[in-house]
């Protein structure tokens, strides 16, 4: 007896719907048998991840602003992705998003103005799309893969960051701590009420919005999908697949940027040698669970926060390390990789020999 | 060597017959009730259109597909057939429409890949070739399957059904891809087969041919048996009646104008490739004109693929006036602007070229329509009403059944999909209209609708340009002729003036018969 993957006639609409749901039941069951291997309750490790940051007021604030930057990504990424356009770099570009916009904060540390937080929040967007066009035109230029390119370009955005809050752009008063000048003012990011939240989350949710016309009704959101679906079609439209590569790179780059900015000009204050828990890479698990569709970005970067927080309270409660929230999230993505061939092919149980009756 | 002693004990005479054979999917009856039945020796032919349910019954019969109800006997006993390896231990061999071979490989890696278990190369190069020889089918073992031309891979398909010497033969449209004298040649081989006791189950459109070599002939329609004829007693017409269940009758073919103003023409068209398996094309002249069909034919893989690309503008020319639509040079436009020059293209792949599988045919509407439908895109939207009304109209128009309104392209036939990709550019009433295989694996109801809507384009003053590899549609259609070889185009002859053998010697290529009498390399 072995099984078999049969190909359905037509995708599965239940299953569609369905395959991220039963993605996220089978990683709580995995979660549960692992953390009774360590010896603990699973229903109340369950609990404190996935329960617990929705039951007070600060949690939930912690759980937007985190949900924030994941979403940011997530919706660029979605595009890129719909385009099969893998950028696996948003973390770099991140990174590079944030270095540019705190450039103004760090060199005009007294400018106070409005256009000083317009002028951060649009150099984010293009320091982000700057390093990202590094793999787009690797990719466009020597059809170098830019899963590889993009990836590596983390590292080096990273050691950047490094190397400037250690060396040229360390704060003079910060008594030789890694970490720029603290930002002020307008160099901040107004918050929505009193706690955490700031103007990124609705920045945020526009791009979702945004982002969703642009792919259910503009041109651009046809061509991209065509291109990503087939792109020998695509050529006979008469769309360029290189512009498509450049435009999707370029988006993400820009949002995840912005996503950057967001963060030392939001909960940070400054810039420091980490300024990400790897949003830039859990936006990818983000995207894919919201179907790679904006709307449906936005629901699956709370729950990804959810599970951020949730970490830390594991660690405080059970003492187990936050890298559990990781794990949590490669489970995550390769159940939901798994199940979405459910989508497109049906499990049966087949035999490998003559039968004569 | 293939079938020597076959013993049919207790089968009234028959080696296989499928009994009351009903396959469902879903709701959908692929095959009801279908009974066929296989004799030692003979050529049964197996006829119907595109989703009568052929490729079912072969799929159950090869064991690629389970009955829900019925059983197939061979040699007189119930047996189930659970894979194609079953099928292949039993002596059922298969050679398929498309071919599975590796390009980068020799003949022989091709044929030692195929089999069930490790043998030895020395030995098996040997066997190929006296097989292949045997059986006039001659085939070089250390031969780069690149290389070869499609005769003769589909020779390499047969041979690795030969060598395991099956007692029963399913061909799946072997003459699709071949010159009228590789199509002989096969014939030949296949009689051979037969005269040996081999049984031998052939799937074909080309009814000419059906009635030249097949002894029996079992016509499905909807999934249900019609008729069992002998073919020999038949008229093509009669045996495309019972196929289709109504008179298909021939396209009207009024005398066209012509000798209007040259609407596309193609000047000293060269176009080296990069890819090692494709064809370059050399110094193509051709002018067609306002009001005429001319037909490019030719054995596939000869550069059809690629000339179509730079007719359409999906490969830019280095010089602007190779390629003149309507007197105006436009070599270098892309495919957009030419159709904005009102020039219309239907590539030979329907799913992936002309179509996307998964999208809705409202939305593939958009793909060709987005810079020329003036109501479609406004300021970068799309407005999807009007998509779906154009798809409505195509589908009425040109009678593509469906069984939604606005399905995803891959759930329609190959015959309505086609009928739908060539609706959706003759809507758009262009002046020029480039085609390539239009009727490519389409039934024939389909392949009438869009032979005669082709002929209605000329007669309205359009320029027509059909590639194809199908004689018969070609002398239908045509009102001149050229042929394609070797990315070199023929002048373009008068249909009258030309014949079946005639094409043939230009397909081959005056200067391509080698001493073995293969067929023309690529």
């Amino acid at each position: 007896m072995i099984l078999l993957l049969e190909r359905r006639t037509a995708p599965s609409a239940t299953l569609t719907f369905l395959s991220p749901i039963l993605a996220i039941g089978i990683t709580a069951i995995i979660g549960g048998i692992i953390f009774s291997a360590l010896g603990l309750d699973p229903f109340k490790v369950l609990y404190l991840y996935f329960v617990e940051p929705l039951t007070s007021l600060w949690s939930i604030e912690e759980v937007i602003v985190k949900a924030a930057p994941l979403i940011l990504i997530g919706v660029g990424l979605s595009v890129c992705f719909s385009a099969n356009v893998w950028n696996i770099g948003a973390e770099g570009q991140l990174t590079v998003g944030a270095l540019f916009g705190s450039a103004i904060p760090v060199y005009f540390t007294g400018w106070q103005s409005p256009s000083v937080l317009i002028l951060m929040l649009m150099l984010g967007a293009v320091g982000g799309a700057v390093f990202a066009a590094i793999p787009a035109l690797l990719k466009t230029r020597f059809n170098a893969n830019e899963i590889l390119t993009s990836l590596m370009l983390v590292y080096v955005a990273q050691l950047l960051l490094d190397w400037m809050v250690r060396g040229p752009w360390r704060d003079p008063q910060g008594y030789n701590f890694p970490q720029s000048v603290p930002f002020e003012g307008w160099q901040l990011l107004p918050t929505l009420g009193d706690g955490r939240v700031h103007v990124g989350a609705l920045l945020a949710v526009v791009a979702a919005i945004i982002l969703f016309f642009m792919m259910n009704q503009s041109l651009r959101g046809f061509e991209i999908r065509v291109i990503g679906s087939a792109p020998r079609a695509g050529a006979f439209a008469g769309f360029e697949e290189k512009r498509v590569i450049w435009f999707c790179f370029l988006l993400s780059g820009a949002l995840a940027g912005l996503a950057g900015l967001c963060e030392v000009a939001g909960p940070s204050g400054q810039l420091q040698p980490t300024i990400s828990p790897g949003y830039g890479f859990t936006a990818i698990i983000v995207a894919f669970l919201g179907r790679l569709n904006p709307v449906g970005v936005i629901f699956a970067g709370i729950l990804l926060a959810i599970s951020y927080l949730g970490g830390e309270a594991v660690q405080v409660e059970f003492n187990i390390s936050n890298k559990s929230a990781q794990v949590f999230q490669g489970i995550l993505l390769f159940l939901i990789l798994a199940c979405d061939t459910l989508i497109h092919y049906r499990i049966k149980i087949g035999a490998s020999v003559v039968k004569l009756r | 060597m293939a079938s020597h002693g076959v013993s049919v004990n207790r089968s009234n005479g028959f080696l296989l017959e499928a009994q009351n054979i009903t396959k469902m999917f879903g709701d959908l009856r692929a095959n009801d009730d279908v009974t066929l039945a296989l004799e030692p020796g003979k050529i049964h032919a197996l006829l119907g259109e595109n989703g009568a349910g052929k490729s079912t019954l072969v799929k159950i019969i090869y064991g690629s597909l389970q009955p829900t109800k019925g059983q197939l006997v061979w040699k007189g006993q119930p047996i189930s057939i659970a894979s194609p390896a079953a099928a292949r231990t039993l002596g059922i061999g298969m050679v398929f429409q498309h071919f599975s071979l590796f390009d980068s490989l020799t003949v022989l890696q091709n044929v030692a890949l195929a089999l069930p278990s490790e043998a030895d190369m020395a030995d098996l190069a040997y066997r190929i070739e006296s097989v292949s020889h045997e059986y006039g089918l001659p085939l070089k073992s250390d031969a780069l399957v690149a290389n070869l031309s499609v005769g003769e891979r589909q020779r390499i398909e047969i041979v690795r059904c030969l060598l395991q010497e099956p007692q029963f033969l399913i061909m799946d449209e072997p003459t699709a891809v071949l010159t009228p004298q590789e199509a002989d040649r096969l014939f030949v081989t296949l009689q051979r087969l037969a005269d040996e006791g081999c049984a031998i189950l052939y799937i074909s459109h080309r009814l000419e041919e059906v009635k030249r070599i097949c002894h029996d002939a079992t016509i499905l329609r909807h999934g249900k048996l019609v008729a069992r004829v002998d073919p020999k007693q038949e008229t093509a017409s009669s045996l495309a009646n019972l196929m289709v269940g109504s008179e298909v009758g021939a396209v009207k073919t009024e005398k066209r104008s012509g000798g209007g103003a040259p609407m596309l023409e193609l000047r000293g068209l060269s176009m080296p490739t990069d890819d090692p398996f494709g064809v370059a094309l050399k110094a193509i002249n051709i002018s067609v004109e306002a009001g005429e069909i001319i037909a490019i034919a030719g054995v596939a893989g000869n550069g059809q693929v690629e000339l179509f690309d730079a007719i359409s503008g999906e490969t830019l020319c280095k010089v602007p006036d190779m390629v003149r639509l309507a007197a105006v040079s436009c070599g270098a436009e892309s495919i957009t602007e030419r159709r904005r020059r009102n020039a219309a293209f239907v590539p030979e792949e329907r799913i992936g070229h002309s179509a996307i599988a998964n999208f809705a045919l409202s939305e593939n509407v958009i793909l060709t329509h987005h810079a020329v439908g003036k109501k479609l895109v406004r300021r970068g939207l799309i407005n999807r009403s009007v998509a779906e009304d154009m798809n409505q109209r195509i589908s009425k128009t040109f009678d593509v059944r469906k069984g939604k309104p606005n399905p995803n392209a891959h759930s329609l036939s190959g015959g309505n999909l086609q009928k739908f990709v060539v609706g959706r550019e003759i809507a758009r009433d262009p002046n020029i209209l480039v085609i390539n295989q239009p009727t490519w694996g389409v039934d024939a109801g389909a392949a009438r609708v869009i032979r005669q809507a082709l002929i209605d384009m000329a007669q309205r003053g359009a320029a027509v340009l059909v590639i194809s590899q199908d004689l018969d549609e070609i002398f239908e259609i045509a009102d001149r002729v050229a042929v394609i070889s070797r990315g070199e185009l023929s002048p373009a002859y008068p249909t009258p003036e030309m014949s079946p053998e005639k094409i043939g010697l230009l397909m081959a290529g005056a200067h391509e018969q080698t001493a073995t009498g293969m067929a023309p390399g690529r």
